[in-house]
């Protein structure tokens, strides 16, 4: 089965199984009406996928983020914005395909939206980098949301990233920098800036565009310092420890709600984004529009200061009364 | 006695090898620690022999330790830059009696009760034993840099590979918020493999924390020197190191986001010669100026005597 996660599996076999009766009803099974079949092998979906999705593991949820069927941030776009222009180039060296953004309108507002774009077939994933992007990517960000600073309009930014990418050209022309720069700036941009984490939200290519008012996270996306094989890699010496590093990490949706790290969890349908993408962007829509409502109510002084304190606050210690060493 | 016998090994300039963030911190910290380390110098040496020698990994000669640490772990004879610590460094640059330290009882929590093959509080606690100097990855405070008065972040390799988790945050943002709070130049001195994984996202965090501070500090005209030395990579190069009005390096120093080892196998590439050290992006246009050790207090005093001319 293509595209389809071994825990889903059952549900698609029983969904095979329904649609193989469904066109030749008289395969019926014997001592049982058509309809009735039907409705069991339905309940039969319903309830397996009850059992499977409502207490999913980190690692499952990790899975699904990476599902291939996950609308990626073009298809929020399509479906829970619309009049999209797309704007293109850093002005510098390129136009970093792996991070979309232009002019668009969510419900009647006028925004900047930002995302980082994944492939869905091997050749949209050369174009787009597998959704992992280079220095210009971020510039490009960055030159977009400053425009969008300039023209009081919202920004909206869309993190679906593996990472930035880990490139000889991205080393050489700074990436590193890239990213910081934008760790700076948007902390002074006065406009509304509202994030979504809508799959992968990963490390430091993700942050590079998610200095927001408020931080949202779909809830089968995950956001970690580190991808859990990486994690697995160095702490147990073994990628395939990736599971046990997730749930470590603690970078479930949930997880982070709990920690305080993210502002709100957006609901996806029972089964994930995928099962149900319209709903989903309809979900994603409601939710980034009640956000840049309640923040457009604010001064930008306001914005600026919220903004400023929810990320001054990151971080746990312990003070103790130590002698200072003089020198 | 064979010479051998008294001789240290270093880690040399292939040096620890950084990772995408963060970094191989069980690796690298280990890779300074099994071997007598020279980080850690004058504590250790009260209770061993005189007379120690150390072979330098770049020119292979034999060294007295006594010179090296008068020569700020600098080879005399080649120049080759050995680790330094957080503490030998900032006597080295401010005015005798002139720093005063910050935030010193500031200590890192395992809020996430991290457990992998050994657990996140264990680990603090065995690099809270091995160095009487160091409680985490940075020292800060405010201190005289020739006749300025400078607010100073100098990190410290020694402790989990520099690794950037709540407390290097907190103590950076707090010095940052105070030197423009005081109208005073900043100078970090960094040296990390990254992000802190064991503290998961809040050390994620902390690279927004700290360039938000950096943010105001810059509206405020304030200058900031950001110092890259032996290895600078991921997130705390892609956080505060890189955003320096100035950013200067040590020799040699590596520096980079990604490991060159992730790099290899994500695009199954030969890197050019010489990638991701201090020369290698100055060449590329993104360090002001390489700077030697021994040089750094003078060229630090300078820079800042032009920097706040205009004050
Ligand atoms: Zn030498």
């Amino acid at each position: 089965m293509k595209n389809v996660l071994d825990f889903e599996k059952p549900i698609y076999e029983l969904q095979i199984k329904l649609d193989e009766l469904k066109s030749h009803p008289e395969k019926h099974s014997i001592g049982i009406e058509f309809e009735e079949e039907i409705a069991l092998i339905q309940r039969k979906i319903e309830e397996t996928r009850k059992q499977i999705f409502t207490d999913l593991t980190p690692w499952q949820r990790v899975q699904l983020a990476r599902h291939p069927k996950r609308p990626f941030a073009l298809d929020y776009i399509k479906d829970a914005f619309t009049d999209f222009h797309e704007l293109h180039g850093d002005r510098r060296f390129a136009d970093d395909r792996a991070i979309v953004g232009g002019f668009a309108m969510i419900g009647q507002q006028r925004v900047m939206v930002i995302g980082t774009q994944k492939g869905r077939d091997t050749k949209e994933n050369i174009l787009r980098n597998f959704g992992s992007a280079h220095p210009e990517g971020y510039r490009k960000a960055l030159r977009l949301m400053q425009m969008a600073d300039k023209f009081g309009l919202p920004i909206v930014t869309l993190i679906d990233t593996a990472g930035a990418y880990p490139g000889i050209g991205a080393e050489e022309r700074h990436i590193a920098e890239a990213i910081a720069v934008n760790l700076r700036e948007m902390t002074l941009l006065e406009v509304p800036i509202v994030a979504v984490v809508i799959g992968e939200g990963g490390s430091g290519g993700a942050l590079g565009i998610g200095v927001a008012d408020r931080v949202l996270i779909m809830e089968n996306a995950y956001y970690s310092v580190i991808s859990p094989e990486g994690c697995a890699a160095i702490l147990w010496k073994d990628r395939t420890a990736a599971p046990k590093a997730a749930e470590a990490l603690r970078i479930t949706a949930p997880d982070l709600l709990e920690l305080g790290l993210v502002d709100g969890i957006i609901a996806e349908p029972l089964g994930g984004a995928h099962t149900d993408t319209q709903a989903t962007a309809a979900a994603l829509k409601d939710r980034i529009l009640k956000e840049i409502e309640t923040l457009s109510a604010l001064s930008a002084e306001q914005r600026l200061k919220g903004r400023y304190d929810k990320f001054r606050a990151f971080g746990h210690f312990e003070e103790t009364a130590a002698t200072p060493v003089s020198a | 006695m064979a010479t051998s016998q008294f001789t240290k090994k270093i880690p040399g300039t292939d040096g620890p090898e950084p990772a995408l963030t963060p970094p191989d911190l069980d690796a690298a910290a280990t890779a300074f620690l099994k071997k007598p380390k020279l980080g850690s110098g004058k504590t250790r040496k009260r209770d061993m022999p005189e007379g120690l020698w150390t072979k330098c990994p770049k020119c292979s000669e034999l060294v007295f330790d006594k010179e090296l640490d008068e020569n700020l772990k600098v080879c005399p004879k080649c120049q080759h830059h050995f680790p330094i610590g957080a503490r030998e460094r900032i006597n080295a640059l401010v005015e005798t009696c002139s720093f005063e330290e910050i935030d010193a009882g500031m200590l890192s929590v395992d809020i996430l009760k991290f457990t992998g093959v050994a657990s996140y509080a264990s680990k603090l606690e065995t690099y809270r034993k091995k160095s009487t100097q160091l409680k985490d990855a940075v020292i800060t405070g405010i201190g005289k840099i020739g006749p300025h008065r400078a607010a100073l972040g100098v990190m410290d390799f020694a402790f989990l590979g520099g690794s950037m988790g709540s407390v290097v945050g907190e103590k950076l943002t707090r010095l940052i918020e105070k030197a423009t709070e005081a109208g005073l130049p900043l100078v970090i001195i960094s040296t990390s493999g990254g992000a802190r994984m064991y503290e998961g996202m809040f050390s994620l965090m902390q690279m927004a924390k700290t360039c938000a501070a950096l943010a105001y500090h810059a509206r405020a005209k304030l200058p900031y020197i950001s110092v890259l030395t032996h290895p600078t990579t991921a997130g705390v190069m892609a956080s505060y190191a890189s955003v320096g009005d100035l950013i200067i390096a040590e020799p040699k120093a590596m520096i980079g986001f990604a490991g060159p080892r992730v790099i290899k196998d994500t695009t199954q590439a030969e890197l050019p010669p010489g990638f991701q050290t201090a020369e290698f992006l100055t060449d590329r246009g993104l360090i002001d100026a390489i700077v030697p050790r021994l040089e750094m207090k003078e060229k630090l005093t300078d820079y800042i005597s032009y920097m706040m001319a205009g004050k």
